[in-house]
């Protein structure tokens, strides 16, 4: 005996440790004949833990306080080193983190695995879900966005409808509004709830492996030969899984980023004004729109929670004693039935309420809501009780091991939900070809030169770019002499040894702060309009760079008839409302670029917003080459273990 | 169970055993990488490192006094000497020293007025007292540490423990003849 195999033991014999290991992943027996759809769990505990490992990362450098929210995330992106990247996959995660649970979930309820002895298993699997669903809207606020703020307005306002309802949601806030007080307690709870999800989880595992997992004959095993130990089989295919859910993950965190996102939420909270369309998270979008179709405010918060509730009773309103859908020919339609209404609720959240499909025989959003709410409920308390009583299944195998179905292929097919809203009286933005779009794109230095110089020279007097400090123009291609002499253009104030404030020139570490010291005083000067800050302005428009293109060159100095331009506006098709306070910026020999040509306005228009999408992503160029190792690291990974998959799979044949 | 799924068998090198080793090595390879960004997170963020240098102004500190200026999160104790004080701390003999370490190496070539130290106790970190005449400098005449009682001289070295080093000097350039710029030796760099 060696002297490891000694420690083990001495360890062992006192604390089970390695016993436990052994017995719970090589001993424990596993149906031989789970297919793909088992991958998900596994999956999901992945996901938990990498989301927990990237968000307590992330809030070594977040600061949850209204002032500091929402530069302390651009804070992360632009100056911690791999912030972004922490940040993408933590947004991008919360995402993926539902797709895997959605499908697990689903695989659930195909298989029947809630039925008798798995009750407490799914029920402990939906408290998971509703840790995860407060969890999510609590991380959702932290970036303390406009999207973040009234999100967290109305979903907490839902508590208004029960009893003693004001008191409950000031209770909530701790104020009288969603203020401070409200993002602490978010930011404390959403650090707290992951692991209370752990605590679930492992009760979770608990009951899975008293009984062993369901498989998709939804038999019971019954001889040996049924089972194989889970590990190596199942270890091995879980890799091969996460492969394939790393390549996935990785495509979205490297090369779309802001795709499960609202433009809206890069702009700073604001409690004065609700952002025209508020959305939330697209996990949520089937209960929202369940929410929405009711039109009486109980009820419908009632049914939105019920909706999840009434998961918790699966078991026992299925009355089918068979699980697996494959040996029941009607509750398989059903099934599928169910799924689809999901989407169209999901589709019904997406869009405003008043929205009407003309291409669907003019069918209101809200009937469409309506419909697909009543055949959601319908289907619990309706279709699965009646079911079990009349539908006549097929024939069950005797065993596992006798075989009875060819293996279907399942095709996955991604449901990508339309994100754009209607805004009826905007034209459609035009495209414009940028050099940094596609997953090879890169910005052209000499673009964002100029673009800079028109920034300096015409944005600069009414918007700042507070995000960005001086020292990131290294990234424009100047020099430390260079980036020195523009920061000693502008002032910044301080204090001198007497306390009094006094103005010196900025230095590099300085943030490109806008002419204005507040906001009130941006609205005197401005006819009672706000230059928003720029730094992130391609990101937080619909559109990004093409509608800052569009808008830039797009004033009309003859507004169409029908069209009263008030005074100190100007008449712009692309800007919602059509009316802006913002002059014509860019006109022939504004700016004259430093090799001495004079551009024309599309020419300025496209280096600015070349800029400006620069000031808004400047980690662009460093994502997508970190993206492309990372893919081929995961091809390579993937087809690693298919192979080895297939190697040690090849005893189990029959 | 399936057979020869839980003991080894006889053990000659497999293919399936090349593919695990394979495998293995390359998640090992991943995970490694994984870690990387999060372990770098908690390093200085890009825009700290940038104010790594700063500039000071020497004119108004009286002899015999220091002040402090923060760089890096640190103080640093900037003095200027009495003729006095430097005589006392060339003469030393380094055979007195806990740290031997001549003044002269501790003092940029003839600005020898200036005395640049981190003032950070080399024991375990309390800040000495002693910038002012009226502070405590100790018998040494340089600084006096609150917490566990070491001393330092006019060259800021070590003359009494515990602590066992002396006040470390940062990297700095004279600008000019009353303008130093900390972090760096260089007068190039930004
Ligand atoms: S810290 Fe200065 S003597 Fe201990």
């Amino acid at each position: 005996m060696d002297s490891v195999t000694k420690v083990i033991r001495w360890i062992d014999y006192r604390l089970p440790f390695f016993s436990f290991i052994d017995h719970e992943l090589r001993g424990y027996p596993t149906p031989k004949n789970l297919n793909y759809w088992w991958n998900f769990g596994s999956l999901a505990g992945i996901t938990l833990v990498v989301m927990i490992l990237s968000g307590i990362f992330l809030a070594m450098h977040y600061e949850p306080s209204t002032k500091e929210a929402f530069d302390s995330v651009e804070y992360i992106m632009r100056n911690i080193n791999y912030g972004w990247l922490l940040r993408y996959l933590h947004a991008n995660g919360a995402t993926m983190f539902f797709i895997i649970v959605y499908i697990h979930m689903f695989r659930g309820l195909y298989y029947g695995s809630y039925k008798a002895p798995r009750e407490l298993l799914w029920m402990l699997g939906v408290v998971i879900l509703f840790l995860m669903m407060a969890t999510a809207f609590m991380g959702y606020v932290l970036p303390w966005g406009q999207m973040s703020y009234w999100g967290a307005t109305v979903i907490t306002n839902l508590f208004s409808v029960f009893p003693f309802g004001e008191s409950i949601v000031e209770w909530l806030w701790g104020g009288f509004s969603v203020d401070n007080p409200t993002l602490n307690r978010f930011f404390a709870l959403h650090y707290l709830f992951p692991f209370l999800i752990v605590g679930v989880v492992i009760l979770h595992l608990i009951a899975l492996h008293q009984h062993g997992s369901n498989n998709p004959l939804g038999i019971d095993r019954k001889e040996p030969r049924d089972s194989i130990p889970f590990h190596p089989f199942y270890t091995v295919k879980d890799m091969f899984g996460l492969g394939l859910f790393g390549l996935i993950w990785a495509y979205f965190i490297f090369f779309n980023p802001n795709f499960f996102g609202e433009p809206d939420n890069y702009i700073p909270a604001n409690p004065l004004v609700t952002p025209a369309h508020i959305v939330p998270e697209w996990y949520f979008l089937p209960f929202y729109a369940i929410l929405r179709s009711i039109p009486n405010k109980l009820l419908g918060v009632l049914c939105m929670f019920g909706a999840v509730m009434i998961l918790f009773f699966l078991p026992w309103l299925d009355t089918s004693k068979v699980r697996s859908a494959t040996f029941r020919p009607w509750y398989k339609w059903f099934f599928w039935g169910f799924v689809i209404d999901c989407f169209i609720l999901g589709f019904v959240g997406a869009h405003s309420p008043d929205h009407i499909f003309t291409d669907f025989g003019n069918l209101s959003n809200q009937t469409l809501g309506q419909l697909t709410t009543v055949l959601y409920f319908a289907f619990f308390l309706l279709a699965l009780p009646l079911l079990g009583i009349f539908e006549k299944h097929k024939p069950l195998p005797k065993s596992l091991s006798e075989p009875v179905l060819k293996k279907s292929i399942i095709v996955l097919i991604l449901l990508t939900l339309p994100h754009t809203v209607s805004a009826e009286d905007v034209p459609s933005i035009p495209q414009e070809k940028w050099s940094f779009e596609g997953p090879f794109g890169t910005y052209n230095r000499e673009d964002l030169q100029h673009g800079f110089q028109i920034y300096q020279q015409v944005c600069a007097a009414c918007h700042g770019l507070k995000q960005v400090r001086y020292r990131d123009l290294a990234a424009l291609g100047y020099n430390a002499e260079e980036i020195k002499a523009i920061a000693a253009e502008y002032k910044v104030e301080t204090t001198d040894e007497d306390g009094n404030i006094i103005e010196k020139p900025a230095t590099p570490i300085d943030t490109i702060a806008g002419p204005y010291k507040n906001e009130k005083a941006a609205r005197a000067a401005n006819n009672g309009a706000f230059p928003p800050d720029l730094s992130l302005i391609t990101k937080a428009r619909p559109g990004g760079p093409n509608y800052i293109y569009a808008l830039l060159t797009s004033y009309e100095t003859t507004p169409p008839k029908d069209i009263q331009v008030a005074e100190g506006m100007h008449y712009n098709p692309y800007f919602p409302g059509g009316q802006i306070a913002m002059i014509p910026p860019l006109s022939p020999g504004i700016v004259t670029y430093d090799n001495g040509a004079q551009p024309s306005v599309n020419q300025m228009a496209k280096d600015v917003v070349t800029f400006l999408a620069w000031a808004a992503e400047p980690e662009l160029e460093e994502r997508k080459r970190m993206g492309y190792k990372v893919l081929i690291y995961f091809a390579i990974f993937t087809g690693l273990m298919y192979f080895l998959m297939k190697r040690i799979w090849a005893r189990v044949k029959n | 169970m399936t057979e020869g799924t839980l003991k080894p068998q006889s053990h000659k090198p497999t293919r399936r055993d090349f593919l695990l080793l394979t495998a293995s090595a390359v998640g090992a390879v991943g995970t490694a990488y994984f870690a990387w960004p999060f372990i770098d997170s908690m390093n200085p963020a890009a825009d700290i490192l940038a104010q790594s240098t700063i500039d000071v102004d020497l004119t108004p500190i009286p002899e015999g006094q220091a002040i402090t200026v923060v760089w890096r999160g640190k103080p640093i104790f900037v003095r200027k000497r009495t003729a006095e004080e430097i005589r006392a701390a060339e003469q030393t003999p380094l055979s007195e020293l806990i740290d031997p370490e001549t003044d002269q190496a501790r003092v940029k070539k003839g600005h020898d007025q200036w005395l640049i130290v981190v003032g950070i106790c080399t024991h375990l970190g309390c800040i000495p007292t002693g910038n002012k005449p009226t502070q405590n400098r100790g018998k040494y005449g340089g600084w006096a540490c609150p917490c566990h009682g070491s001393l330092y001289d006019t060259s800021g070295r070590v003359r009494h423990g515990p602590a066992p080093l002396n006040l470390s000097v940062p990297p700095y350039v004279f600008l000019s003849d009353t303008h130093i710029r900390i972090g760096t030796e260089e007068v190039s760099h930004g």
